[in-house]
């Protein structure tokens, strides 16, 4: 068993002046040793850096990466995924043997950026996708969003649920900047973007940085009374090709499959507590939803629309409020859901600490235009 | 309040399972305008597949290795060379560390599969350089600080000049003992199907050849490539079914050193002698000279390979260029280091260099290199990249003994 022994964050904010990515990584650092009650220049025997050079803006951003985290002249390795696969990295790294003790970071300062699209746009395949048209890469998105909506027979009132749900959920998160008292009404009056795909519908982008301490059942045990263990990952890669994606989260689905497997999870939908799915867009929320098997393919809608998803509902989803109220983290959007996770199972999640919860899954796309993902099941 | 603990010192290896090494496979490393990327990672996983009498079906999980995006030009590459790697309807990871990747990507292999989460793992490394333009140098420009290096307009060639003077000055050794690896390796790699610029020269050739950063010379350099190589990682009862000489991996080790390579002494590489000793300690080797058999150790310039040498215990401090001299590091010397020809002679696509690390490494110690096959007997080997600022060093150790 691998437990969680230490959490720390930096953010989350819309823009990030005072702080360059070295100052937020190195702040969630030390949260995370303080939080665990480690020296990272002792203690740790790993470090998992999850990062994407082309977000960074460098070429080699692995360079970059030992000073701030305790790291130099340790283990330390850079994992091109989202934060989900540094904890399955950290996950097998501590079962090989190789590790008792490792950190795992993520972090966005996608403040830097100042051409998001042309950055998506960049990973697309050269020949096949990036020369289609001027549009702004958002618009696969909102195609495979028209795909889905017309499969599940969803109209538009029910993406915009989620948005509402999330934003208001976030009112109780002091780390989320896009929290916002919003209706129904506000959301179906804003502009549609990418048709069918509403403005309030995409998750703007945020900063910010987590960092965890991951432990064998042995050390942790001596580190903390309260280990959150991890139960299960898992990750899966559908496809890169455009022309040969399923659209349906196929990735989540089996990363999820994967997952579960590992922490004996026969029945999801009884055996989960409650979800942080990645909600980047909107209808993104209701795809996962599907793929981590909490609802019938086409209860999601209806279910919403119940509040069966809501902050009290009987299987909440989103309570941090999501990617709708915290922001686009970039590879550190897992880090924000397994971090709201840990949270709240540990009781500390404040005022939106929900009550009596036992096991949360936490997922994570790798966003446009990547068919791949991750899921991690943490419990105590 | 910070609480203190009582570390259990040193690592335990408490693996759920062995590591064994059953096929491999690299393209031919050379300037290739009409494969893409997704291409060659096919080829390289063809060709293992083949020689482990397997199929893309009885994968179970991949690991990509290639280094920056910014030599194909996109972003999250890991995702483009998924298809044409294996990694579709699979777990699929990409791990990353610079130039170190090529022996990191099977380092991460071997987690994969000593865990127990994976009873069979491809491991694939990509290097696609020729699409940067006009020199994958151009790609190197975003590699550095961007406030305090990249206003002096360094380049790779300019920093490894200044560790080569160094390791010179230090160690007293002239230019000739240097260069006397690059024609070691370019002539050893005479013999390997993939090389792209083997050749018998000279000392006077590699003194005499065009100055790059002095004391850097033409002939001192490895060339950029294009390239992939893979490398098939199984469960004890996997490598049992398939194969009677499996090599077993029965060490690894790596470790980042600080970004500020200003403030180190560039002399000796710790990082690689840190990652020596932990892959080393795991495989319970305590005197590298006397029981490692063959080494591929990063020959990236000719003066990296003696420098590594020296990180990884086989030398010591200086030493290396006399064991060079005396032909102790020959193909039929009794520690045959860079059998394949290595970097400067085979080539160099930054992580396929996995091709002629790892994959070649596994080759020696199945008694599969075919004409490269050193003269010794051997048991045991020890592999080793090297990336970033001067600052990573990667090594796996590989037994033909479990």
């Amino acid at each position: 068993m691998v437990a969680v022994v230490g959490v720390g964050y930096s953010g989350f904010n819309a823009n990030t002046p005072d702080l360059s990515w070295k100052e937020i990584m190195y702040e969630a650092a030390l949260r995370a040793y303080t939080d665990a009650g480690i020296n990272p220049r002792r203690d740790v025997d790993s470090f998992v850096t999850c990062a994407e050079d082309i977000y960074e803006g460098f070429a080699i951003f692995d360079e970059f990466v030992p000073d701030q985290l305790g790291a130099v002249v340790k283990p330390t390795c850079t994992v091109c995924a989202d934060f989900l696969y540094g904890i399955a990295t950290a996950y097998m790294q501590i079962r090989s043997g190789l590790a008792d003790i490792v950190a795992v970071e993520a972090h966005s300062k996608a403040s830097d950026i100042q051409t998001f699209g042309n950055v998506v746009k960049f990973a697309m395949d050269p020949i096949w996708l990036r020369n289609v048209g001027n549009a702004h890469p958002y618009y696969l998105a909102a195609l495979e969003m028209f795909q889905y909506m017309g499969e599940r027979c969803l109209s538009e009132e029910d993406v915009a649920r989620v948005v509402v749900k999330n934003k208001n959920n976030a009112l109780l998160n002091t780390s989320a900047p896009y929290a916002a008292n919003v209706t129904l009404d506000d959301v179906m009056a804003s502009p549609k973007l990418f048709d069918p795909m509403k403005k309030m519908e995409i998750a703007p982008l945020a900063d910010g940085c987590v960092v965890f301490v991951l432990a064998s059942e042995e050390v942790a045990k001596e580190l903390t009374d309260t280990p959150v263990w991890v139960k299960g990952v898992g990750w899966w890669s559908e496809t890169y090709g455009y022309d040969t994606a399923s659209f349906s989260a196929m990735y989540a689905y089996k990363a999820a499959k994967m997952a579960y497997k590992m922490a004996d999870i026969t029945n999801p939908v009884k055996e989960v507590d409650f979800a942080e799915v990645d909600d980047r867009f909107a209808f993104k929320e209701m795809q996962h939803i599907e793929a981590l098997q909490l609802a019938g393919k086409f209860e999601v809608a209806r279910l919403m629309a119940e509040g069966y998803f809501d902050r009290d509902g009987a299987l909440p989803v989103n309570v941090s409020g999501g990617n709708l109220g915290v922001g686009n983290l970039l590879e550190a959007t897992g880090g924000q859901k397994a971090l709201e996770v840990v949270l709240q199972l540990r009781g500390e999640a404040g005022k939106r600490q929900l009550s009596d919860v036992k096991v949360g899954v936490a997922q994570a796309w790798r966003y446009l235009p990547a068919n791949s993902g991750a899921v991690a099941v943490f419990g105590v | 309040m910070v609480m203190e603990v009582e570390k259990i010192s040193g690592l335990k290896f408490h693996k759920k399972q062995d590591v064994a090494i059953v096929g491999a496979g690299m393209t031919t490393f050379k300037r290739r305008l009409n494969e893409t990327g997704r291409e060659l990672s096919y080829m390289a996983v063809k060709q293992a597949l083949e020689e482990a009498g397997m199929t893309l079906d009885d994968i179970e999980m991949v690991v990509m290795g290639s280094a920056p995006d910014t030599f194909d030009g996109l972003h999250m590459k890991g995702e483009y060379l998924l298809d044409g790697s294996g990694g579709s309807d699979r777990p699929y990871m990409r791990v990353f560390v610079g130039g170190g990747t090529g022996v990191f990507a099977p380092i991460a292999g071997y987690w994969h599969v000593a865990s127990g989460l994976a009873d069979i793992c491809l491991v694939v490394c990509e290097e696609k350089m020729s699409s940067s333009y006009p020199h994958p140098q151009s790609a190197f420009k975003y590699i550095w600080d961007p406030i305090l290096d990249r206003p002096l307009n360094p380049n790779l060639i300019w920093i490894f000049a200044l560790e080569m003077r160094r390791y010179m000055h230090v160690h007293d050794i002239k230019h000739e003992d240097i260069a006397l690896v690059s024609v070691k390796n370019k002539a050893n790699a005479l013999d390997h199907p993939c090389a792209q610029v083997a050749g018998k020269i000279t000392v006077e050739d590699v003194l005499n050849s065009e100055p790059m950063a002095l004391p850097v010379r033409r002939l001192d350099v490895s060339p950029p490539s294009d390239g992939a190589a893979a490398l098939i990682m199984v469960a004890p009862h996997i490598a049992r079914q398939v194969t009677d000489n499996p090599v077993w991996v029965t060490g690894v080790g790596w470790a980042l050193d600080t970004t500020w390579w200003t403030n180190r002494d560039l002399y000796f590489p710790r990082y690689v002698a840190e990652a020596a000793k932990m892959a080393y300690r795991m495989a319970h080797i305590t005197d590298p000279r006397k029981e490692i058999d063959v080494a591929e150790p990063y020959d990236p310039f000719d003066y990296k390979e003696l420098h590594h040498m020296e990180g990884l215990g086989l030398a010591k401090k200086g030493e290396a260029p006399i064991l060079t001299r005396e032909g102790v590091t020959a193909r039929d010397g009794d520690l045959p280091t860079c059998p394949s020809g290595g970097l400067l002679g085979v080539g160099n696509p930054i992580a396929a260099t996995m091709g002629v690390k790892a994959c070649e490494l596994y080759w020696q110690l199945a008694y599969r290199a075919g004409k490269r096959q050193v003269a010794k007997e051997v048991t045991t080997g020890v592999c080793q990249a090297w990336g970033d600022l001067m600052q990573v060093g990667t090594v796996m150790v590989m037994s033909n003994k479990r």
